[in-house]
C-alpha cells in the first residue's frame, strides 16, 4: 500500500482524447483568447461609462497621467485580445507562442481595467508598489519551494514556515529592539519548520506531504499558543517590533513610475530580487546546481556518480527554510507591524501555487508571484473603490490559475520527476 | 497506513507466559503501542510548552537552584491543573456527578463532558472518514476543507432558504451539504482522472477557492441576516436543524449519523465491488488497470465519495452547532480531518476512534482555557503532534527503543511525490 508513484497513474490513459490535427493546443489556446477578447470587447464595454480612465504616474490623483475614454478603451484592448487570438488560430510558430498569450492576457486585464477606472483613476506607482509588496512574501516563499522540490523534497509547509518567521520576527524584533535581529530571528524560525520537515521527510521517510500540512497545523498552534500567552496580554513588551526602514538609492529613485517602485523600499524586495537572479544562475550553472537537479530528476543516478543525496536534500530545504522564514518576516516587520493569530491567512498556499504556476524555476515563481500580487492588489482597488466586481472572486485568481495550469490546459507543468519521493540507498 | 496489527508472535520456539507474551508485544512498535507512545510524547511537549509559556514558573526557575522545590512543584501544579481540566473537560468531572447525586446539581452537567466531545467529534468523523477513504484509493484529498466548506454552503442555504415539512427539510439540508461537497470533489476528481493533474495540488487550491466564495456569498442580499451589521447569514429554519439533546447538552444527531457513515464506510471499503475496485487502484494502479478496471472512472468516482463525505462533515457542523453561516463556520474541520485520517490508519473504525479523540481534546481544550487560562491552541499543538509521532514510527521507536515488531509495517507512509 506504499509507494503510489504518481508517474505510474500519469501513463494510464491521459485520456484528453487523441487530440484533433486542426486543433493542436496552439489552436485551443487562440480560440480562447479571442473568447475572451469578445467577452472583454462586449460585456466590459457595454457595462463600462463613458468617462476618462486616468492612470496617474504618481500615488496618487496628481500629476501626469495616462487617460483613455473609458468605454473606447475597454473595446480597444478586447479587439486587440481578439485579434492575438485570431493570430494564434492562425498558426504561428510555437516559440510566439507564449509572447502571444502573455499579450492577449494583458490585453484582457487591460480591457477590465479601463472598465473598472472609467470616471476614476488608478495610481501607477502605488498600484505597481503594492503590487510587490504583496508578491514579495509569495516570491521568497516560492524560491524556498524552488530548492527544496528542484532537489525533490515537496515543500507543503511553506505556510507554517511563514507563521514562524512572522513570529520570530516580531517577538525578537521587539525583545532586541532591532529590526535586523528580528530579520534574522525570523529566519531561523522558518528554518526551525525547514528542519523538522527534512529530517521527518529524508531521514524518517513519511509522506512529504502529509509532513508539510501537518507542519503547518504545528506552525500555526505554537504561535498561536505563544501569541496568547505570552503577546496578548504584554503586547508592548513582546510584540511591537520595530519596522523595515525603506532605503532609496539616490539618482535611481527618480526614474518614473519604475524608479520609486524599486529603488525607493525596503531591503526585503532587493534581497528576494536578487535571491531570484542567483538561484536561477546557481541552479543553472554551478555545480550545487547540476547536483541539485540531478537529485531531484534522478537521485539513484546521482547517487551512482557520488552526490549525497540526502545530504544535498537537507541542505536546500534547510536554506529554503532560511528563506520562506524572510518571507514571514514581511508580515511582521513590513506589512501590520505586530504579529497576529494566523496572520498568514493562506499566504504559503499562494507561494506554492506561484511554484507550481512558475513551472518550478525561479523567474516562472517571480513572474507567477507578481502576477498574483497584481490581482490582490487589483481586489483591494476595487473594494475601496466600491466597484460591483466582488475582490473575494480576485483574491481566487491565483487558485484557479493554477488549477488550470496543472490540468494542462495551459501547457503542462511538470514537477521534478523525483519531487516528493524519498530516497532510499540500496 | 499499516494495515495489520502485529498478532501474537505464535511460532515461538519456546513457550511463552501469556504475560511475558504481552509485555514483549507491548514493547514491540506495533500501532496500539506507537500510537499510545505518540500521544504521550505530545503530551510531554505540551507540558513542557505549558510551564515555558509561563511567567510566574519561570520566575521560579530562575532560583531553581536555591530552592528546586518551588519551581518543580509550581509546575507540576499548573500541568497537573491544565491536563486534570483536560480530562475534566473532555469525559467527566467528578465534582459534577457528586453534585448530580447529592441532587444540587443536574444530569446535565453531568454528562456535559461527553456531549461536548462528541459534538465536536461528529464533523470530524466525517471529514476524516473523507481523508481516509481517498487514501485507500491512492488519493490523498487535502480538499477536505474546501468540500466541507461547500457542504456548509449548500446545508446552510437549503436550512434557510427552503421552506419544507419537518424531517424532510433536515434530509434535504444534509444531501444538499453532501452535494455540494461531492461537487467539489468531483472537480480534482475528474481533472486527475482526465489530465493527471495532481489532486494534492488542486484541491489544495480548492480550499481557499472554497472560503473564499463562502466569504462572498454571505454579504449578499438574501443570504445576509438583515438584521446584522456583520458578515452573517440568516439562521436555518429549525426543521433543517439536527435533532440535539436537551437545552444544555449540545451533542446532536450527527454524531449517531457519523457511526453510520463509519458503517457504510466499512462496508463500502471491505464488502462492495466499488471498495474493491479503489483499494486495487490505491494498491497499483497499472495492475488494476490491466485486471480490467477503470482507474479513471475510479478516481472520479471515488473523489465524488469523499467530497460528499466531507460534505456532510460540513453539513452536520451548520445543521448541528452554528445554525449560521459565518465565514469561520467550518472551521477547521477539513484539516483536522486530514489528522484524524491519519491517526486512525485510514480504516474506518480507527477515523471513528481518531476524531472521538480529536474530539475529546478540544472540548477538554475548553475548559482548560477557561480555567487554567492555557491557550486552546496548545490543542492544536498536541493534535499536530501526535501526527507527526504516528507518521514516522520510526522516530517513536528510537526514543523509546522499541523492538521493530515482525508483522507490524511500520514504514513510511504512502511516500508520494506529486
Amino acid at each position: 500500500m506504499t509507494h503510489v508513484s504518481t508517474a505510474a497513474v500519469e501513463e494510464e490513459p491521459t485520456t484528453v482524447g487523441v487530440p484533433d490535427p486542426f486543433w493542436t493546443r496552439e489552436r485551443r489556446l487562440g480560440a480562447g483568447v479571442t473568447i475572451i477578447g469578445l467577452l472583454a470587447a462586449a460585456v466590459f464595454g457595454a457595462l463600462a461609462e463613458s468617462k476618462e480612465a486616468r492612470f496617474t504616474l504618481s500615488t496618487d490623483a496628481t500629476g501626469a497621467a495616462l487617460t483613455i475614454n473609458g468605454q473606447f478603451g475597454t473595446i480597444l484592448f478586447g479587439v486587440v485580445a481578439v485579434v492575438l487570438g485570431g493570430v494564434m488560430l492562425a498558426g504561428v510558430a510555437k516559440s510566439w507562442q507564449t509572447a502571444l498569450l502573455s499579450l492577449g492576457i494583458a490585453a484582457f486585464v487591460l480591457s477590465f481595467l479601463c472598465w473598472q477606472v472609467a470616471g476614476k483613476f488608478l495610481p501607477l506607482v502605488d498600484t505597481a508598489s503594492g503590487s510587490l509588496e504583496y508578491a514579495l512574501p509569495l516570491i521568497l516563499g516560492a524560491l524556498a519551494g524552488v530548492l527544496g522540490e528542484r532537489s525533490g523534497v515537496v515543500n507543503v509547509a511553506i505556510e507554517g514556515q511563514f507563521l514562524m518567521g512572522a513570529f520570530g520576527a516580531a517577538l525578537v524584533g521587539t525583545l532586541a529592539t532591532s529590526v535586523w535581529a528580528g530579520l534574522v530571528s525570523a529566519m531561523i524560525g522558518g528554518v526551525i519548520i525547514a528542519a523538522m520537515l527534512a529530517v521527518l521527510a529524508i531521514r524518517f521517510l513519511v509522506d512529504q506531504v502529509v509532513v508539510g500540512i501537518v507542519l503547518n497545523l504545528f506552525a500555526l498552534g505554537i504561535t498561536g499558543f505563544l501569541y496568547e500567552r505570552l503577546m496578548q496580554p504584554n503586547a508592548l513588551e513582546y510584540n511591537q517590533p520595530p519596522q523595515l526602514p525603506r532605503w532609496e538609492v539616490p539618482g535611481l529613485a527618480d526614474i518614473p513610475v519604475l524608479g520609486p517602485v524599486l529603488f525607493h523600499t525596503n531591503v526585503l524586495v532587493w534581497i528576494a530580487l536578487i535571491l531570484v537572479v542567483v538561484i536561477h544562475f546557481a541552479l543553472k550553472w554551478t555545480r550545487w546546481g547540476l547536483r541539485t537537479r540531478a537529485v531531484g530528476e534522478h537521485p539513484t543516478a546521482a547517487d551512482t556518480v557520488g552526490v549525497r543525496v540526502r545530504g544535498l536534500r537537507y541542505a536546500n530545504v534547510l536554506l529554503g527554510g532560511l528563506i520562506a522564514g524572510a518571507g514571514g518576516a514581511y508580515f511582521t516587520l513590513v506589512s501590520t507591524g505586530a504579529f497576529n493569530k494566523n496572520m498568514t491567512a493562506g499566504a504559503g498556499f499562494i507561494a506554492l501555487a506561484a511554484l507550481i504556476f512558475g513551472r518550478w524555476t525561479p523567474f516562472g515563481a517571480l513572474g507567477a508571484a507578481l502576477f498574483f500580487g497584481f490581482a490582490q492588489k487589483l481586489a483591494f482597488y476595487l473594494s475601496v473603490a466600491g466597484s460591483p466586481v466582488p475582490n473575494q472572486f480576485l483574491n481566487m485568481l491565483p487558485y484557479l490559475a493554477t488549477i488550470v495550469a496543472v490540468a494542462g490546459l495551459v501547457g503542462r507543468v511538470r514537477a521534478p520527476a523525483a519531487d516528493g519521493m524519498p530516497y532510499v540507498k540500496s | 497506513m499499516t494495515d495489520v496489527t502485529a498478532p501474537a508472535e505464535k511460532d515461538e520456539q519456546r513457550p511463552e507466559s501469556f504475560f511475558g507474551l504481552f509485555l514483549r508485544n507491548m514493547w514491540s512498535a506495533n500501532t496500539v503501542t506507537v500510537t499510545t507512545l505518540s500521544i504521550i510524547l505530545a503530551l510531554v511537549i505540551g507540558a513542557i510548552l505549558i510551564v515555558v509559556s509561563d511567567a510566574d514558573v519561570l520566575a521560579k526557575f530562575a532560583y531553581f537552584t536555591a530552592r528546586p522545590g518551588d519551581a518543580l512543584g509550581a509546575s507540576g501544579d499548573l500541568i497537573g491543573r491544565a491536563y486534570a481540566d483536560l480530562f475534566k473537560g473532555a469525559i467527566f468531572d467528578p465534582a459534577s456527578f457528586r453534585a448530580w447525586f447529592d441532587g444540587t446539581g443536574t444530569w446535565q452537567a453531568a454528562f456535559n463532558p461527553v456531549s461536548e466531545t462528541l459534538t465536536y467529534a461528529a464533523p470530524l468523523v466525517f471529514t476524516g472518514l473523507s481523508v481516509a477513504i481517498a487514501f485507500r484509493g491512492g488519493l490523498f484529498n487535502i480538499g477536505g476543507q474546501g468540500q466541507a466548506v461547500i457542504g456548509c454552503v449548500m446545508a446552510g442555504v437549503a436550512g434557510f432558504a427552503v421552506g419544507l415539512p419537518i424531517g424532510i427539510h433536515l434530509v434535504v439540508a444534509l444531501l444538499a451539504g453532501a452535494l455540494g461537497g461531492a461537487l467539489w470533489g468531483f472537480v480534482p476528481g475528474l481533472l486527475k482522472a482526465r489530465t493527471g493533474a495532481h489532486e494534492v495540488i488542486t484541491t489544495i487550491m480548492l480550499n481557499y477557492t472554497a472560503t473564499l466564495f463562502l466569504g462572498w456569498l454571505i454579504l449578499q442580499s438574501g443570504v445576509r441576516d438583515p438584521e446584522r451589521s456583520d458578515a452573517i447569514s440568516k439562521t436555518i429554519a429549525h426543521s433543517a436543524e439536527l435533532p440535539a439533546m436537551p437545552a444544555p447538552l449540545r451533542v446532536h444527531l450527527g454524531i449517531v449519523l457519523a457511526v453510520l457513515a463509519t458503517a457504510g464506510v466499512a462496508w463500502l471499503l471491505d464488502r462492495s465491488a466499488f471498495g474493491f475496485e479503489l483499494r486495487a487502484v490505491g494498491v497499483n494502479p497499472p495492475a488494476a488497470k490491466t485486471a480490467g478496471m477503470s482507474v479513471a472512472r475510479t478516481y472520479t468516482l471515488l473523489m465524488v465519495v469523499a467530497g460528499a463525505l466531507a460534505g456532510l462533515g460540513g453539513a452536520t457542523q451548520v445543521l448541528g452547532t452554528a445554525d449560521k453561516l459565518t465565514a469561520q463556520v467550518a472551521g477547521n474541520i477539513g484539516f483536522d480531518g486530514l489528522l484524524v485520517a491519519l491517526l486512525g490508519r485510514n480504516k474506518p473504525w480507527g477515523t471513528l476512534f481518531a476524531a472521538i479523540l480529536y474530539g475529546a481534546l478540544r472540548a477538554g481544550g475548553n475548559l482548560m482555557q477557561v480555567d487554567v487560562g492555557i491557550s486552546l491552541e496548545l490543542v492544536t499543538v498536541l493534535q499536530a503532534l501526535i501526527v507527526i509521532f504516528i507518521a514516522a514510527p520510526a522516530l517513536v521507536k528510537a526514543i523509546f527503543q522499541l523492538r521493530a515488531a515482525r508483522a507490524a509495517r511500520l514504514g513510511a507512509s504512502m511516500a508520494k511525490g506529486w
